[in-house]
């Protein structure tokens, strides 16, 4: 470093394009050292998921009483705007994130169905409270769907009826950990990086008595009862 | 090539700028959608967005706009009461040009209401 260079009070951020590909280029201790002197090192992939896990937009959506806690999470309270995700899109295009906020009837599934296929990729769901997640108290009922992950890939579920504006920040930050840890390249890349993995899932109909398909086999089987 | 010699220079630059900024970001974002991430487009994410529901028909639909028969009169009597009442306050003071000019603006908008009489939009039936 030369002298008198204003180094710590920077905030540099340097990127190794050939990392992505070849892994850690880096020596950690080199990395470590830098960091001390106020210059990260980072990947392209890393920028890439740091960015875009702080600016998830979720789409305007509440479907029962659970959307009353999601609400309070974005006011001033609670202020999930700290995690960049507070712009509640009233438009699929321009959202990537879905909360199932609340009770899925039967008769609601296959438009949040439809919801989620109009969302752009890279898109996320949260299942939101005991109804989303399982059917809840309505898992007995005739007309509610138990569990929205029979239809569509859920990626952090909330119990809790309803579940507080705190159990919502924390699926949030489960769900920016998750989206941080998603890779760029290679075979385990994320989902929305394969061509051949599917954007859109089938919309199941309403049937003379039950939804048809009653569950899509490749998001969501039964789990086996061990006894 | 100074300041001096070309003082709107800094214009110019300012405008290569901004369209740098504004079409930088869109040049990366198509390329990183062709390298990197596919797009995928399907029959459902295409169509017509109507809150979750089964989109009927097509979202370029005609709007009737026989309405504008009611906008273009009550442009002519807004504009004329406008243009009138101060006409009227400062008659006497006014030389004949600018008689002739307000008498000319008033002749076009008994036109539009002539128009509209012709097509029977005053008739109440």
């Amino acid at each position: 470093m030369p002298n008198g260079f204003p180094v710590h009070s920077d905030y540099f951020l340097a990127i190794i394009r050939n990392s992505v590909f070849a892994g850690e280029l880096m020596d950690e201790g080199l990395k470590s050292e830098l960091t001390k002197q106020g210059i990260y090192v980072v990947k392209l992939e890393q920028l890439y998921n740091w960015g875009r896990s702080n600016s998830v937009w979720p789409l305007g959506f509440g479907l029962a009483c659970c959307a009353i806690e999601m609400i309070a999470a974005s006011m001033a309270r609670f202020d999930l705007s700290r995690f960049g995700a507070e712009v509640f899109r009233p438009s699929p295009r321009q959202a990537d994130l879905m909360i199932v906020a609340g009770t899925v009837t039967k008769k609601m599934a296959p438009q949040v169905v439809r919801l989620y296929n109009q969302m752009p990729e890279p898109k996320y769901v949260i299942a939101m409270g005991a109804c989303a997640i399982s059917g809840g108290p309505f898992k007995q009922g005739y007309n509610v769907l138990k569990g929205i992950d029979r239809y569509i890939p859920v990626d952090v579920h909330i119990p809790g009826c309803p579940p507080r504006p705190e159990a919502l920040i924390h699926a949030f930050m489960t769900l920016q950990r998750k989206i941080d840890a998603q890779k760029v390249f290679g075979p385990d890349r994320a989902h929305h990086f394969d061509a051949d993995k599917p954007s859109e899932f089938p919309i199941p109909l309403y049937g003379e008595h039950d939804l048809v398909p009653a569950k899509n086999p490749n998001v969501w089987e039964p789990a086996v009862v061990v006894r | 090539m100074g300041a001096e010699k070309h003082p709107y220079l800094f214009l110019l630059v300012f405008f290569v700028m901004a369209l740098g900024f504004a079409v930088g970001p869109l040049i990366l974002a198509a390329l990183w959608a062709k390298f990197v991430s596919p797009q995928k487009p399907g029959n459902v994410k295409n169509s017509t967005y109507e809150c979750g529901l089964e989109s009927k028909g097509d979202a370029w639909v005609a709007f009737k706009s026989e309405y504008y028969l009611y906008a273009i009169l009550f442009l002519v009597f807004d504009v004329e009461t406008i243009f009138l009442l101060p006409f009227a306050v400062a008659f006497t003071g006014l030389s004949v040009g600018a008689i002739l000019a307000m008498l000319i603006f008033v002749l076009l908008l008994v036109e539009g209401l002539a128009w509209a009489w012709v097509k029977g939009v005053l008739t109440w039936k």
